[in-house]
């Protein structure tokens, strides 16, 4: 196990952080709006949310980096520095950190289809190679490959991350079919984990898509498929659309309820996804330091 | 004799080469070119649709099979049209102005093309003007709309406007698509329907053109 991954996970499962676009959103970003040139403009806010993760509890912070590759990147917003951008991302989330929790850098999916043929392997992995060559020279502890639905852009991905040579997690989206428990692609949590696990991932798991008792049984069929430590950040339950403006519905209470069960099922490193504030944080936290 | 049931079975698995070549076989022994295409290639590609939605196809299925289906009518489309034959039906589909997501877009674009549509995709971030162009241009009978985004939905109303301020509302209908749309939604900005996925969207075509 990498160093970094051993001496966190050495007293027991850690708490990691949850949602950002939400965060930034309550700050003032307006949605549907890239929250990563926030890097740029609004750097004070930035950095209060990684801040607030921090007092919450979180040992392990992301980066507002989610998106910022190059492919995802398209007309109108055209020529920005992406290194630049990444760099900005890890530097406020540091600096939030002050010593008091790892920085994981976040890497997410390119929004586009390799088997479509919208994007080729090797845009993939000059997109992804560039991204994370940005973050782990800005200082990264270790970079989180997050939200991905489709396995072989996950790989691609990954060996691109672990070109740097720091530890990389990979955490996949499992919301379909009839169980919701594969990919968007129709990965079962046994592929993913054989897949990734045999390409060399240091961490593997799951990520939004599904409200904390959806990803119960899917952590529990990753942890059984490796021996790698499992990661698991589930959304505030499901998105509820109402006149067009997007609401979670799930409860910290009712998130931190779960958290036993979500330990028992293996999980390693556990935060939240999209609607999670630093007060599912703090009762997580709170949840993981009570006895088993 | 071409075996007709593996050219469905091509099409049902995504065997592209497969379904080329039955097709080209069934063509050259004289069989109708408007009975392969609706007695065999578009149950077919129902069949997938209805795999789908029961949770056991996925996004993969979908985009091979689609394939299948492309590399048939490809074979078929030439003497379709040579004979004066129109097909199902002439889509014109995009994601809205301000909006770059196309995923969805391109599966439902797919899934329409496989019902036997013609379909032109202006592809992401296409404006008003462009969707009333390209209806006139393609002669268009339905226009498809994607948004993934609460705040890029919006523009789906200005194209109906413009459509409405073109003349060309009274001859084409129009569904939506997308993360934050709803039937609801649909209703409130004078839209003809929502499809909630791929399939339903090519149910809701048929049903929206009578076909």
């Amino acid at each position: 196990m990498h160093p970094t991954l051993a001496s966190l996970l050495s007293s027991g499962p850690v708490v990691t952080d949850g949602a950002w676009g939400t965060q930034l959103q309550a700050l003032g970003l307006e949605a549907g709006l890239r929250p990563d040139t926030w890097n740029f403009t609004h750097p004070d806010r930035v950095r209060e949310v990684a801040a607030r993760y921090v007092r919450a509890g979180s040992r392990v912070i992301l980066t507002n980096t989610f998106r910022s590759n190059r492919i995802a990147f398209t007309s109108p917003e055209g020529s920005i520095d992406i290194a630049a951008l990444n760099a900005a991302g890890v530097a406020l989330s540091r600096e939030a950190a002050g010593g008091q929790a790892k920085v994981f850098a976040s890497i997410g999916p390119s929004g586009k289809m390799l088997m479509s043929g919208d994007v080729t392997e090797s845009d993939l992995e000059a997109a992804f190679s560039e991204q994370a060559r940005a973050l782990a020279a800005a200082g990264a502890d270790g970079l989180v490959v997050e939200t991905m639905s489709d396995l072989f852009e996950a790989l691609i991905a990954l060996k691109a991350a672990k070109g740097t040579g720091l530890p990389v997690v990979v955490s996949m989206v499992f919301d379909s079919g009839k169980e919701k428990d594969r990919t968007m692609m129709g990965a079962t949590p046994e592929k993913v984990a054989e897949t990734l696990t045999g390409a060399g991932a240091d961490v593997i798991g799951a990520n939004c898509g599904l409200g904390i008792e959806g990803y119960i049984p899917v952590c529990e069929r990753l942890k059984k498929a490796t021996a790698l430590p499992i990661w698991i950040k589930p959304n505030a339950g499901l998105p509820q659309i109402e006149d067009g403006r997007v609401s979670y519905r799930t409860t910290a209470e009712e998130f931190a309820s779960m958290v036993p069960a979500l330990r028992s099922a293996g999980a390693d490193f556990i935060g939240g996804c999209c609607g999670t504030t630093p007060d599912f944080i703090t009762k997580v936290a709170a949840a993981l330091s009570k006895p088993q | 004799m071409a075996d007709l049931q593996k050219l469905y079975d091509a099409i049902l698995n995504g065997s592209h080469k497969t379904a080329r070549e039955i097709t080209q076989e069934a063509l050259a022994e004289g069989n109708d070119p408007q009975a392969l295409v609706n007695d065999v290639m578009i149950p077919a590609m129902n069949e997938v649709g209805r795999r789908y939605e029961a949770g056991d196809y996925f996004v993969p299925e979908i985009l091979i099979a689609a394939r299948a289906m492309k590399a048939s009518l490809e074979l078929i489309r030439p003497l379709l049209t040579e004979r004066g034959a129109e097909p199902v039906g002439r889509v014109v589909i995009g994601t809205v102005q301000g909006d770059l997501h196309d995923i969805g877009k391109n599966i439902v674009s797919a899934m329409l093309e496989g019902a036997g549509y013609v379909v032109t995709d202006l592809g992401v971030d296409v404006s008003p003007d462009r969707f009333v162009s390209a209806t006139r241009e393609n002669n268009a009978s339905l226009v498809a709309l994607s948004a993934l985004l609460t705040t890029t939905m919006g523009s789906m109303k200005n194209v109906i406007a413009a459509l409405e301020a073109s003349g060309l509302r009274g001859t084409v209908k129009v569904m939506i698509g997308g993360a934050p749309t709803t039937q609801k939604y649909a209703l409130d900005i004078g839209a003809d329907g929502y499809g909630a996925n791929a399939n339903s969207a090519v149910a809701l075509a048929h049903q929206l053109l009578g076909t």
